[in-house]
């Protein structure tokens, strides 16, 4: 477990945020910039110091002011990949991979050299100097730098800020890597709900330097307060199932996510894989009776289980879909001509093209 | 370092040579030190070691001279310690010359390191910090290889300036052919001497060409380290 507790004020920005994530995982700590996401992994990794509180991984403390204790950043073992890389531009990218690992204590050792180098993908470039790469592999080399220094804890802030949309795959399906790959828990600051979805295992949600939310993706993903920072337009919620049936002429695939089934379009999956996706809640269509000669793919039977007012003039209603729950967003007047009260049966209705989703494996899993 | 026969001002510029050579040799690793002080460390009083560091380039350069030859003349409170413990002699001699070059040229020195060091990204310190390097350690495989520009910056234009330094010289260490007689010394006596002109033409000439070729190798060294560097 990673436990957080922590205190910083400044003028005109105070931090008080409280959390504790299971690890292995990855943690993501989600929130739009000024939220106090980078402040909060700095001070996990010691290069900033908390007024008041306490940072304890596993069993060992880290920080705790009251008993006087700041284990020196040097000392932490907490690997850092930071936004700007910060490879160092006299060395050779090789030289910078064998930065921390001379540095680290043999005993502590559970990764090496060839191996990083084959896990990123680093071989071209050991020779090149990091004014050489691109955006993406810059990235790469660094992570492979805080791996190497043998850490318990890797902190990734924003490391795909800084590139191109377009080539953050360089990056992405490493990270993915890792985590199902390597026991290396791992702390991943984002504002992109997207990335959250794609790779956290444990999200803490920030918004002006307090936590408004923290659990699983899927759990969080239902949370009002999530809505606050993602906007109407991205609030969905997130389910998990496993492909059961492909059909890669059609480039569609059949999941089972709880008591049911759901026709998704989805390539390059294998068979078997548990896949994490999310069902936007303004793409999520209601209808109080069976419906014929529609394109949708997916009508499943459903219960409504809760009705709120968004903050946007919509309507969030909340359903049992085969013992999950799917959020449809839905206005005003659809509420009131459907005449929908919380315990009614509905159809959901849901467009295979209009899931996200990526195939996932749980860090606990084989 | 006395009587070495040869031509006047081949002399000269062996001397100059050297005095530049072991003033630099000197002040560089204080330069270091002091620029590292300038950037880095806060405390009180910081402004005024600033103004301090910076005196020789305001002052007159025989006010220099004069305030060396009361600390480090035979009589001087350094100068008559450092003769009775290491039989180290300062004043009228060629050490004594580059000692006053070191000080007259130090803020130069300084000046041009300090501003490496102020261009070192601290990020990339922390970056260490968390791959386990500890303060020695980060300082030496990090920041002194990214100021190198600055170091060598500093110290070939502090060798340069150092070749023509006169005042402090010949007031503390005097005019004394083959140990403190360097170039702008050989060239002043020479324009006191009646039939000097021809020499001190040379002697112009030479130190012209020595200056020149001095910022010539300056620029060239800190190019080819900023290309080593990867910037």
């Amino acid at each position: 477990m990673l436990h957080v507790s922590v205190l910083r004020r400044r003028p005109g920005f105070c931090l008080e945020a409280t959390f504790a994530a299971p690890t292995p995982g990855i943690i993501a700590l989600f929130g739009r910039s000024g939220s106090g996401k980078s402040t909060l992994v700095n001070i996990i990794s010691g290069l900033l110091a908390p007024d008041a509180g306490e940072v304890r991984l596993d069993d060992e403390v880290l920080t705790d002011t009251r008993a006087a204790i700041a284990v020196p950043v040097e000392r932490r073992r907490i690997g850092y990949v930071f936004q700007d890389a910060r490879l160092f531009p006299h060395l050779s990218v090789s030289g910078n991979l064998r930065y921390g690992e001379k540095r680290a204590r043999a005993a502590s050792r559970i990764i090496g050299f060839d191996e990083v180098v084959s896990l990123l993908g680093l071989a071209p470039l050991l020779a090149r100097r990091p004014r050489e790469l691109s955006g993406g592999e810059r990235q790469r080399v660094a992570l492979g730098r805080a791996l190497l220094a043998q850490p318990r804890l890797l902190l990734l802030d924003e490391p795909l800020a800084s590139i191109d949309v377009a080539r953050r795959e360089e990056v992405l399906p490493y990270l993915e890597a890792l985590r199902d790959q390597l026991a290396i828990p791992m702390v991943y600051v984002s504002h992109q709900f997207d990335e959250v979805l794609r790779l956290a295992t444990h999200v803490v949600l920030l918004e002006a330097g307090r936590v408004l939310a923290q659990g699983a993706v899927n759990e969080v993903s239902l949370r009002p307060e999530l809505q606050s920072v993602v906007g109407p337009d991205l609030v969905g919620a997130v389910l998990e199932g496993v492909v059961v049936r492909l059909d890669p002429d059609s480039g569609s695939a059949e999941l089972t996510v709880g008591t049911g089934t759901l026709q998704v379009s989805l390539r390059d999956v294998p068979l078997g894989s548990r896949v994490r996706l999310q069902l936007l809640a303004r793409d999520v269509i209601l209808a109080t009776q069976p419906v014929q000669g529609l394109s949708v793919r997916n009508a499943l039977a459903s219960t409504v289980t809760a009705i709120s007012n968004d903050d946007y003039g919509a309507v969030l209603v909340r359903l049992d879909v085969g013992g999950e729950t799917v959020l449809a967003r839905i206005t005003q007047n659809a509420l009131r001509a459907l005449n929908l009260r919380p315990g009614d049966a509905v159809w959901t209705l849901v467009k295979a093209v209009s899931t996200r989703g990526h195939a996932f494996r749980l860090a606990a899993g084989p | 370092m006395n009587g070495t026969s040869g031509p006047a001002e081949l002399d000269a510029l062996r001397l100059s040579l050297e005095v530049a050579a072991r003033s630099v040799g000197f002040s560089l690793p204080l330069a270091v030190l002091v620029a590292w002080i300038l950037t880095r460390a806060r405390f009180p009083g910081r402004i005024l070691f600033d103004a301090f560091v910076h005196l020789p380039l305001v002052l007159p350069p025989v006010a220099v001279g004069y305030v060396l030859l009361i600390l480090f003349g035979a009589r001087g409170p350094i100068g008559a310690w450092l003769r009775s413990h290491f039989g180290i002699e300062l004043a009228f001699t060629t050490a004594g010359a580059a000692l006053a070059t070191a000080v007259m040229t130090f803020p130069l020195m300084v000046r041009a390191i300090r501003l490496s060091l102020e261009n070192v990204d601290r990020g990339l310190e922390e970056a260490a910090r968390t791959l386990g390097a500890a303060a020695v350690d980060r300082f030496v495989s990090i920041t002194l290889p990214l100021m190198l520009p600055g170091i060598l910056a500093g110290a070939v234009t502090a060798f340069a300036a150092g070749l023509g330094e006169f005042g402090a010289v010949i007031t503390f260490a005097s005019n004394i052919p083959g140990a403190t007689r360097t170039l702008p010394l050989a060239l002043y006596t020479a324009m006191q001497s009646p039939s000097g002109d021809a020499l001190a033409l040379r002697l112009a000439m030479l130190s012209l060409a020595l200056g020149l070729l001095g910022l010539l190798a300056s620029e060239l060294l800190v190019r080819r380290v900023r290309r080593l560097l990867g910037r």
